[in-house]
C-alpha cells in the first residue's frame, strides 16, 4: 500500500522534528450499509507504531473515526543519524511498512 | 408514549455506567453523553480530570465531516521527568466514543499530534493528556459539521 | 432592453468573441480552491499531506509497468512523464482522428491499453485507472487549460454547451442556474463554486478517495434528481470538454482536494 513519508531528510543533534505519515486505507467504519441493507464490515487501521533505530518513539490506537488514508503527524528529538521504520497494522490481518533514513550532525 | 431509541439507550447507558465496565450489546446509531463518559473513564478511571494545558486546534465549521483536520497540543516540558504520556481523543455523537490514543515518550521532544477524523454530526470533541505524574488534563471544543451540499449515491 | 442597453451589451459582446453566452469571463474565472477554508487548502498545498498523491504514486509504479501480450509499460513509448506528459492533461478532452469524436484522458488511457498494449481496458473509476490518470494529469500541474482550442472540436463543444445550460431532472436545474449565475452563495451550508475543473482527478473528502470529473458530473445529475449518464457516455464527454474549455487559462492543479 502507498504511504507518503515526510521526515527531514538532514538534522542538527537535539532539534525536534515533525514526521508526518500519509498512507492508503479505506478505513471501513463497519456502520455503513449497502444499498440492499447489509452491513459493511469493519475494515480499519487499528494501530500505528513508529521506530527510530529500533526503538519506539510514537504508538497510535486508532479507531472507525479517524478519516480514510490516515495521516498522522508527531514530534521527535534527532538523536542521531538512522532509519525510521513505520508500520500500521488492522483488521483482516492488514499490515504494511514504510521507512525512512535521516542524518543528524 | 412509545420509548424511543434514544430514550431507551439512554436509560441503558445510564443502568451500566454503574460501575462495571459496560459490554455494548445494541448499536446505536448515535453515542450519547453517556457513551462518552464512559469511554472517558476507561482511560482515566477514577482519577480527577483537571481542564488546562491542552490545546484542540481543529476548524470551528468543518466543511466536511468525513476528514476533519485536528492537532492536539499539550503544554509541557517533555524531560525524561514531566513530560505526556499519551494523548486521548473522545467525540460525542459518532456512533462510537473513541477517535484514537496516541502514546509518546520523553523522546518525543514536543507534545502534539495531528491526525485527520471523522465527525457525524455537530458534537462535542474532547482531548485529555496523561502526564508522567498521571495527572489527567482535558480540553474540550463543539465543531458545527455541515452536510454536503447534494446527495451522494452510490454510482 | 432600451436601444442604450442593447448597444452596450453588443458592445460588450463584440469585444470578448470568445465567450459563448453567460460565461464567465477569463479574469473573474477562480479555481474551486478558492472557494474552500485554509483548512482544506493546507491538505492540497502539501504534497506529503495531500491524499491524492497517493494516487499520484500508484500511478507511477503503474507507468512502469508491462502489462498485456505485447508486454510494453506505458514508459516503453512514453519515456519519463515527467517531459512526455507535460501540458497532456490541459489540453484534454481532445479530438481522436479515427474516432472522429473527442475522448477523454481516461478514454486515451484504455485506447494505449487495447491499441498499443493489446490489453484489456481498465473500468471506469477503477483504482488502477484513476491512478494512472491521476499521474499522467500530475504532470500537467501548473499548466494552463488549452483544452477545446483544437477547431475539430467546435461541434462538441457546443453540444456541451447546451448539455450546461439546459434544465434537468426533478429539481429543474441546469448547470448555468448554480455555477454561472450563483456562485460564491452558499447552498445547504456548502460554497457554491463555479465548476472549473482544474484539479481532476481529485481527493473529494465527501467521497474519501480520489475520483473523476465524470464521477462528480454524474453526481451533480443525482442532486437535481436527473438520471446521470453512464460513465463514458458522449454526454459526459461533451460536458467536459465545454467545462474545460470554459476554464481556459486556469493553470491545472491534480491531484486537488475538494470538500
Amino acid at each position: 500500500m502507498a504511504a507518503l513519508i515526510n521526515v527531514p531528510a538532514k538534522a542538527k543533534r537535539g532539534d525536534i522534528i515533525e514526521i508526518r505519515t500519509l498512507t492508503s486505507h479505506i478505513m471501513e467504519t463497519g456502520f455503513r450499509h449497502t444499498a440492499d441493507g447489509a452491513l459493511v464490515p469493519r475494515n480499519i487501521i487499528t494501530g500505528f507504531t513508529c521506530r527510530y533505530n529500533g526503538a519506539e518513539i510514537f504508538r497510535a490506537d486508532l479507531f472507525p473515526a479517524i478519516a480514510a488514508n490516515p495521516y498522522l503527524s508527531f514530534f521527535t528529538i534527532a538523536k542521531e543519524s538512522g532509519k525510521f521504520e513505520f508500520e500500521w497494522i488492522g483488521d483482516n490481518g492488514y499490515s504494511s511498512t514504510a521507512s525512512a533514513s535521516i542524518t543528524v550532525e | 408514549m412509545q420509548t424511543t431509541r434514544r430514550q431507551f439507550l439512554s436509560i441503558a447507558g445510564g443502568v451500566t455506567v454503574a460501575g462495571t465496565i459496560p459490554i455494548v450489546t445494541l448499536r446505536p446509531l448515535e453515542a450519547t453523553p453517556a457513551m462518552l463518559g464512559t469511554a472517558i473513564r476507561n482511560i482515566v478511571g477514577e482519577a480527577q480530570i483537571r481542564t488546562g494545558k491542552v490545546k484542540l486546534d481543529i476548524p470551528p465549521l468543518v466543511e466536511n465531516g468525513n476528514t476533519v483536520p485536528i492537532t492536539v497540543s499539550v503544554a509541557s516540558p517533555m524531560t525524561a521527568t514531566d513530560y505526556v504520556r499519551s494523548i486521548h481523543i473522545f467525540n460525542e455523537k459518532n456512533p462510537q466514543p473513541n477517535i484514537g490514543n496516541f502514546h509518546l515518550t520523553p523522546a518525543s521532544g514536543r507534545a502534539q499530534v495531528s491526525t485527520r477524523i471523522r465527525l457525524a454530526d455537530t458534537q462535542k470533541v474532547v482531548a485529555i493528556a496523561r502526564l508522567s505524574d498521571d495527572t489527567f488534563w482535558q480540553v474540550s471544543t463543539e465543531i458545527v459539521v455541515t452536510l454536503a451540499a447534494c446527495t451522494e449515491e452510490m454510482n | 432592453m432600451t436601444l442604450w442597453h442593447a448597444i452596450i451589451v453588443a458592445a460588450f459582446v463584440a469585444a470578448a468573441p470568445a465567450l459563448l453566452a453567460g460565461e464567465i469571463p477569463p479574469d473573474a474565472r477562480r479555481s474551486g480552491y478558492t472557494f474552500m477554508g485554509p483548512d482544506t487548502r493546507a491538505m492540497q498545498d502539501d504534497d506529503t499531506a495531500n491524499p491524492g498523491m497517493l494516487f499520484v504514486l500508484d500511478g507511477e509504479a503503474l507507468w512502469a509497468k508491462k502489462t498485456g501480450s505485447a508486454g510494453k509499460a506505458c514508459a516503453d513509448c512514453h519515456g519519463d512523464a515527467r517531459g512526455s506528459m507535460k501540458g497532456v492533461a490541459a489540453r484534454y478532452p481532445a479530438f481522436d482522428k479515427t474516432l472522429n469524436r473527442p475522448v477523454t484522458l481516461d478514454q486515451r488511457i484504455n485506447l494505449c491499453r487495447a491499441n498499443h498494449q493489446q490489453t484489456t481496458a481498465l473500468p471506469y473509476e477503477s483504482r488502477d485507472l484513476l491512478a494512472l490518470s491521476a499521474f499522467v494529469s500530475h504532470q500537467s500541474r501548473g499548466v494552463a487549460i488549452t483544452a477545446g482550442d483544437d477547431p475539430e472540436l467546435k461541434p462538441f463543444v457546443e453540444q456541451g454547451h447546451a448539455l450546461f445550460m439546459q434544465r434537468e431532472g426533478q429539481l429543474n436545474l441546469a448547470c448555468t442556474n448554480c455555477h454561472d449565475d450563483n456562485f460564491n452563495k452558499r447552498l445547504a451550508g456548502a460554497p457554491i463554486t463555479q465548476a472549473q475543473p482544474t484539479g481532476y482527478p481529485l481527493y473529494r473528502l465527501e467521497w474519501q478517495t480520489l475520483g473523476s470529473l465524470e464521477r462528480r458530473l454524474r453526481s451533480c445529475m443525482t442532486g437535481v434528481r436527473a438520471q446521470a449518464y453512464d460513465y463514458g457516455a458522449p454526454e459526459l464527454v461533451a460536458l467536459e470538454l465545454y467545462l474545460m474549455s470554459r476554464a481556459r487559462g486556469l493553470p491545472m492543479e491534480t491531484p486537488a482536494v475538494r470538500p
